[in-house]
Parts: structure tokens; sequence; C-alpha cells
């Protein structure tokens, strides 16, 4: 018995970072994907950010999840989750001030995550504590693996750096970290990951 | 009195041009992505999209400037907005069906999903932080709509030729999307500098 559940827990998050990815999959909360990750160190920190919401709002609503009237529900979704990044947010700024200047905005509106709001009404509501944690820490690992590759692209063929050390010393292509190759980088790595399915299920066949 | 609305104007083009929601700040994506397939759709969701902007900023300033900052609660600003904003959706819906059905038969699908969007969230939250006056918040929340209409309009234009181009098979859809956009969001580059504010 104890077996089955550790490889259920897998499986939720494997599901999360794999088959229901946030950003690639699902093509949710995109905006931050883009707007952080002109540089390593802020789509790793933004990813860690929403990591954290998750998992504690989806600990928070499966522990209330009795006493939620189903009519009111989402009002009540929206005030956990707004608390949380409220907690996200007057940390960050406390501990990370250089950080939190170029994306306290964006920490912020993770209020307005699609993604979050999604977990807590499939998920989080009709299950129990431990697989609802597990569930938000694989949905927060699929977000926090996919702002990583998008910002690693970015930073490298943008500044030719990685966490702000130099790598590559040839000039940089600079359209990586303007606005602009911030969509080419989801679009191509998007369709990456189609391909990859599709290459998949040819083979499965 | 000159002085003050060559500041507005300025305002209203540099949140709708040179910091335009879409494509140097991407906020709203989700939105942007999923009503921009259809011309017809793209400009109903503008519309409703600017008007429920400007009116929930209003109601955020006032709020916020009132209420929240004479209570000494700014820290709860994230809360309290999406409260106002989630809360005023609701109302204008119920609203709107009742007195003007046919309004709502047209316009009511985008409401629901307008509470979602970042960008209604985000301009309260810029507002409050650039300590902006009462108009100045009208203006940029104007601002705001306008170049998010813009964008969404340009982008249905484009995605209804899209769909008789010959994609390659694991860029359809969604990923060609992305580099449309982003090179629309090079051409809008060729924007930043024009005014200095």
């Amino acid at each position: 018995m104890a077996q089955t559940s550790t490889v259920r827990y897998l499986d939720l998050i494997k599901n999360g970072i794999f088959k229901e990815n946030t950003i690639f999959k699902l093509a949710l909360s995109l905006c931050p994907s883009i707007a952080v990750t002109n540089n390593l160190r802020n789509g790793v920190l933004m990813g860690a950010a929403v990591l954290f919401v998750q998992v504690m709002v989806n600990i928070t609503i499966s522990l209330m999840r009795k006493i939620i009237h189903p009519r009111i529900r989402l009002p009540i979704f929206m005030l956990v989750i707004s608390g949380w990044v409220t907690v996200t947010d007057l940390t960050m700024a406390a501990f990370a001030r250089e950080a939190y200047k170029q994306m306290g905005l964006y920490i912020q509106l993770i209020v307005a995550f699609a993604s979050i709001l999604a977990r807590a009404e499939m998920f989080a509501s009709k299950n129990k504590v431990t697989p609802s944690m597990f569930d938000g820490i694989g949905m927060g690992l699929g977000f926090l693996f996919a702002l990583t590759v998008i910002s690693f692209f970015r930073e490298l063929l943008g500044k030719g750096s990685l966490w702000s050390f130099p790598i590559i010393h040839a000039k940089p292509l600079l359209i990586m970290i303007l606005p602009a190759g911030g969509f080419f980088a989801v679009g191509i790595l998007m369709a990456f990951f189609n391909w990859m399915s599709m290459r998949h299920e040819s083979k499965g066949r | 009195m000159s002085i003050d609305s060559t500041k507005l104007f300025e305002l209203v083009i540099a949140a709708s041009l040179i910091n335009n929601f879409v494509f140097t700040r991407f906020l709203g994506l989700c939105i942007f992505f999923g009503v921009s397939k259809k011309m017809e759709t793209a400009v109903g969701m503008s519309i409703t999209f600017t008007a429920v902007m400007m009116i929930s900023a209003a109601l955020s300033w006032l709020i916020f400037n009132y209420v929240m900052v004479p209570l000494e609660i700014t820290f709860l600003k994230i809360i309290v907005f999406i409260g106002i904003v989630a809360g005023f959706v609701q109302a204008s819906d119920t609203i709107m069906r009742k007195v003007s059905p046919g309004l709502y038969y047209k316009l009511g699908i985008y409401l629901a999903l307008i509470s979602t969007n970042c960008i209604i969230l985000a301009v309260p939250l810029i507002n409050a932080g650039e300590h902006y006056s009462f108009i100045e918040s009208l203006a940029f929340a104007f601002g705001s709509g306008i170049g998010f209409a813009l964008a969404l309009v340009i982008m249905a234009s484009i995605r209804e030729k899209l769909e008789l181009a010959d994609v390659p098979a694991p860029f359809k859809g969604l990923p060609i999307a992305f580099v449309v956009t982003g090179l629309i969001a090079l051409a809008f580059t060729g924007f930043s500098g024009l005014i200095k504010l």
C-alpha cells in the first residue's frame, strides 16, 4: 500500500511537469514566462515564487474543502490565493530587493494566474491534503522547469552569460533579451515540445 | 491647464504605444491569444475591456486613496484590488443581463473572461505604485485599453490570414502565433523613445 501511494505521488509530479505543463502544453499563465525570463536568475526566482504559492494554496484549499460552500467557492479561492501572493510579495520585497525591483509587479500578478485557480478548483478542492500538496509541487515544478528553460536560452543567446557569469565571448544576439525575443523563444520551444510529443505518438503506434 | 492636457496626452500615448501592455509588458497574453482568432470577437473584447478597465481603475483609485491610505493598509492592495475587479465584473454582468439583454448577448462572454486578465489588475497596481492623480489614472487606463485593442485587432487580422497559410505541423496554432507576436513586438520597439516621460 505504501508503495502504490508513492508511485501515485510520483505520477502527480510527473503529470505537472510533462503532461500538463502549464506553459508549453496548456498555454496558461504566459505573462511572466516572457516578462521575467530575460535572465536565468529572475526566471528561477519567479518559478520558485509560483511553486511556493501553488503548494500553499493547494494545501490551504484542501484543508478547508469541507467548510467552503460550493456557491461561493471562487471568491474564497481568490482570497486564499491573494493572501499567499501577498506573503510572497512582502517576503521578496524584504529579502531579494534587487530582483524585486525588476519583477515586483509580476509577483503581485501571480494572483491572476489561471493555472493556480484551476488547480485549486480541479484538484485541491476534491482531494486530501497530501495528494493536493504533491499536485501543487508537480505543477509548480513544471512551471519552474519551463521558466528555467526559457530564461536559460534567452540569457545564453542574448547576453552570452548564465546567472550573470560570462560564458560566450562572441557578440550576443541582442534580440533575445528584447521583448520580441521572449515571444520567439516561447514559440520555438512550444513547437519543439509539440514536435517531441508528435514523434512520441508516431513511435508508439 | 494646457500643461496638464499635454501630460495626459503623453500618458495615453505612452500607455498605448510605447509601453503597450501586450508587446512590451507581456500582460494579458492569455486573453490576447485566446480571442484574437477572429476579428469580430477581437473588436467586442476590446470595447468591453476598455470600458471595464476605466471603471475599475477609477473605483480602485478612490478606494486606495480614500480608504486604504488613511487606514494604512496599503499592503493589502492585491487582495482589495482583485476583490474590486471581480466584484465589479460580476455586478456589471448581472446588471447588463437585466438592463440590456441585447448587449449582454453580444459582450457578456467577454466579461467573464476579463476578470482573470492580468492587465485589469495591473493598471490599478501601477496607478497606486506611481501615485497618479485621479485624472492621470483614468488617462493611463484609457491608454492601456486602446493599446490592448490595437494589439488585438492587429493580431486578429494577421491570424485570419494565417489560417490559410501552410505552417509546419509542430508550429500550428499557438507557436506560430507567438512568433508573429514577436515580430509585431519588434515593430513596436520602434516607438520607444517617442516621448520622454
